[in-house]
């Protein structure tokens, strides 16, 4: 820290949830770092692997329960296709931004440069196979693995 | 504030954009991408007069329009102006950072 005077050099992002939001907080800080020349990973753990795993992350959500920003009252947001109602009104509006869909998404991090790793003690629970994810996805690997890859000075870590 | 380059008075902001693009010529250009260590090449002139295409058009840049264009994909687009590319790139080209997070 002495040396480099708080400059960023690299996000360590750990994505651990599969709701819409989540995904997309991820993914905007891990573009937006490259975009300003600063290293990014993406470490997919629980049930944020579900962003990567081809079959499933074209249809994810956002939360209608439990999210007090929603503005819905909570027994109404489980009523049920109040979650693909909230969803589908939301990447109207993602759209209308330029916000690309997960799976597009996914291509620009890769193409930009953002790393990709899945944990492996998440895919064992899960019973994913690596062929089930998006191939930007580099390895399977242990939290200790991540750890290791987190070395280094101006390395921040994200948790989401 | 006024900064002289390449012989030419030009007006940049506090983050080094240019702030009036009639002052910008390809010898500015030139010039602006040695400051950022980037020697441009015939494949660069191409993505920097999209760049500068779209800006006369007010069409917002972003990375994802970019790879979209059909003149350059994200990838080269990073090899070609690596470290913060859109940045660099609209520098370079005398127009305006795009307020773009993705």
């Amino acid at each position: 820290m002495s040396e480099n005077k708080g400059e960023i050099k690299k996000m360590m992002i750990i994505l651990s949830k599969a709701t819409l939001e989540n995904v997309y907080a991820s993914f905007v800080l891990a573009n937006g770092a490259r975009m300003e020349g600063i290293e990014a990973e993406i470490f997919f753990t629980f049930f944020g692997l579900e962003a990567v795993h081809k079959k499933k992350n074209a249809h994810l959500h956002i939360a209608t329960v439990g999210n007090p920003a929603m503005h819905i009252p909570t027994m109404v947001g489980g009523l049920p296709g109040m979650e693909a109602l909230a969803t589908s009104m939301m990447k109207k509006e993602m759209e209308k931004i330029d916000m690309p869909e997960v799976p597009e998404f996914l291509e620009i991090m890769a193409d930009s440069g953002v790393r990709m790793w899945a944990c492996k003690l998440a895919m064992d629970m899960f019973h994913y196979k690596k062929e089930d994810l998006f191939e930007g996805v580099e390895e399977v690997i242990t939290v200790g693995d991540f750890y290791k890859k987190s070395e280094g000075e101006g390395v921040h870590m994200l948790f989401i | 504030m006024e900064k002289v380059i390449a012989g030419k008075t030009i007006h940049v902001n506090d983050e080094g954009f240019m702030t009036d693009f009639k002052e910008w010529d390809n010898t500015v250009g030139e010039a602006l991408a040695t400051e950022n260590e980037i020697s441009l090449t015939p494949r660069h002139w191409e993505v920097l007069g999209y760049l500068q295409t779209e800006y006369k058009n007010e069409v917002p840049l972003s990375i994802r329009k970019i790879g979209k264009s059909g003149v350059v994909d994200i990838k080269e687009f990073y090899a070609l102006f690596p470290k913060a590319p859109l940045k660099t790139a609209t520098k370079i080209a005398g127009i305006p950072k795009p307020a773009s997070c993705i």
